[in-house]
């Protein structure tokens, strides 16, 4: 039961053949299994998810209006704040806060009547590729636990391939719900920058980070977002545009659809296996009618440093408020106030942590700033406008979400730059603020692949339609990890 | 490249180990040269873009709303006092 999807499952539930209780105890009981060799989650809510879960029961039994959601298990990623229920952001500096109050997307996720089974391991801050930057455990892939699940949104990506849960929310900065998306066989989808309410969500880079969902197929992925999607006051970079029913867009069809592929993302670092399921997957396009070409995109050779240099300084920025004052740790050695800082962030921060609040602080420094921040502002224009010249000619733009499959635990974590370097494919996206879908679309090694579907701005239903239709002409989707 | 570690930690009041200053010494050197291919663009006549997604102007209503859960917010404080936020003295 815990295999099956949501929609599979939803009708089931409306047609009381199951009850949300029945389906809550089977995931908790696959998590009491798995969890042992996943570790996909920080806090487990067993008792809130039996408590809501029947009290999902008693609506559903009194005919109250249910939605595609009732009832259905879901993990939160633990930067997105949960009222009464431990969020850390897998970081000491927060192991003990306790918000008072819901994200904006944990409220919708709450009023759509899912249970909550609890919250998902990160890379601590959402800084990092691999989960293994997290301040509380390591997360493992459940294709094979001697990798890992990528990051930073690695927990939620690995709870959907274990079947640990039906759905999750991932935050996507520069490939957090993508990447990790890919390297766990899974759907993962970040959408445009402004669709989704970042109210809530605990803050890395601002000007990038966006909530979306990760799930088994492409259908779940659009029943999740029609609940996510949607402008908010609290979130002033929220976009008051109106929210389609992005069930409309799974349309089998992509006849005429001009799909570019990016060159410089079938090239030079790009893992052969890697790049051979995504000539297949623009093969599997051509043959359901789409049209292919090359589009060129030659400043994505320069998006990796300009995030490295974007993002670190809006999160050295945002990262000022863990002083050891309002909430969070505070450092046991606090003569003065100036100590209480130095102290408190240097206990509570990790290693990635701390680098990037370096990095970003050097480039926002006196001296520095227009020849290292405000260069990549600039530069940043420039990646945009590569995407609008592709966008003039294609609808949607692929390419491998990843350069290779999940690497082996451990593998990267003493050279920072080349674990930076594999979010090539991800990062220009975040930087243009553009929604983007991984989905599987192959395996090397017994890893799975994920193909990387672009969209212009607000242009999620075209996505959708083309990740469906290559979900529906294809198999990799029902692949399942032997625990 | 050589980057004054301290003086960057103290702009951030960012506590580091020994082993932490030689450690980020050499890997911010490492990703600063790597960020030098920027230098390769020009940029001259190109707007920076703070925001993916331009919006302006975006303003709400300027009304007072009542904070009710004060208890929930202060229980996540380090220290507390009177409803207040307790810290080592500041003023002598």
């Amino acid at each position: 039961m815990h295999k099956k999807t949501a929609h599979e499952l939803h009708s089931l539930i409306s047609h009381k053949k199951l009850s949300s209780l029945e389906l809550t105890e089977a995931i908790l009981d696959q998590i009491e299994k798995s969890e042992g060799r996943v570790k996909a989650f920080v806090t487990v809510t067993k008792e809130e998810a039996l408590k809501q879960a029947k009290a999902t029961d008693e609506r559903i039994k009194n005919n109250q209006t249910i939605t595609p959601l009732t009832g259905i298990p879901i993990a939160i990623k633990d930067n997105m704040c949960t009222q009464g229920i431990l969020t850390t952001c897998s970081s000491k500096i927060l192991a003990n806060y306790i918000p008072p109050y819901d994200a904006t997307v944990v409220s919708r996720i709450k009023e759509a009547g899912a249970v909550i089974v609890g919250k998902t391991n990160m890379d601590e801050f959402a800084m990092g590729s691999s989960t293994e930057n997290s301040g509380i455990h390591p997360t493992h892939n459940p294709w094979n636990t001697k990798t890992v699940p990528g990051g930073s949104s690695g927990g939620s990506a690995a709870a959907v391939a274990a079947d640990e849960t039906i759905l999750a929310t991932g935050s996507d900065t520069g490939g957090s719900i993508r990447q990790p998306a890919s390297f766990c066989g899974v759907v993962g989808f970040k959408p445009t920058y402004g669709r989704v309410s970042r109210y809530g969500l605990v803050a890395f880079a601002s000007s990038l980070d966006q909530i979306g969902p990760l799930a088994k197929d492409v259908t779940d992925t659009a029943l999740l977002m029609n609940v996510l999607a949607g402008h908010d006051s609290r979130d002033s970079t929220s976009v008051d545009l109106p929210v389609p029913d992005y069930r409309k867009a799974l349309i089998d069809n992509v006849k005429k659809m001009k799909i570019g592929y990016i060159k410089e993302l079938l090239g030079k670092g790009i893992d052969k296996e890697v790049k051979n399921s995504i000539l297949e997957a623009m093969k599997k396009f051509e043959e359901l009618g789409a049209e292919l070409m090359e589009v060129s995109m030659p400043t994505f050779e320069y998006a990796v440093a300009t995030y490295y240099l974007i993002a670190p300084a809006e999160a050295s920025s945002n990262l000022a408020r863990y002083d050891g004052v309002k909430f969070g740790h505070r450092s046991k050695v606090a003569p003065d106030l100036l100590s209480m800082y130095y102290h408190t962030r240097r206990e509570g921060f990790g290693t990635e942590v701390k680098r990037r609040i370096m990095l970003g602080t050097y480039a926002l420094s006196a001296g520095y700033y227009d020849a290292y921040y405000l260069k990549a502002l600039k530069v940043r224009t420039l990646i945009k406008q590569d995407f609008e010249k592709a966008f003039a000619k294609c609808d949607v733009l692929l390419s491998p979400a990843s350069p290779s499959v999940a690497f082996k635990i451990g593998e990267k974590t003493a050279d920072p730059l080349s674990m930076y370097l594999s979010d090539i494919a991800t990062i220009p996206v975040n930087l243009a603020g553009l929604p983007a879908i991984s989905l599987p679309c192959g395996f090397s090694h017994g890893l799975p692949i994920g193909l990387q579907i672009i969209g212009k701005a607000f242009a999620e239903e075209i996505i959708l339609r083309a990740a469906f239709t290559f979900e529906q002409n294809t198999d990799w989707h029902k692949k399942k990890p032997s625990l | 490249m050589n980057i004054d570690v301290e003086h960057i930690a103290r702009l951030a009041r960012l506590g580091l180990s020994e082993k932490e200053k030689e450690l980020f010494a050499k890997q911010l050197s490492a990703i600063l040269e790597y960020a030098d291919i920027l230098k390769k663009l020009d940029t001259e006549d190109v707007p920076p873009a703070s925001h993916a997604i331009p919006l302006k102007n975006v303003l709400r209503e300027d009304k007072v709303v009542p904070c009710e859960n004060t208890g929930d917010i202060l229980a996540n404080a380090p220290a507390e006092e009177q409803g207040m936020f307790r810290v080592p003295r500041i003023i002598e």
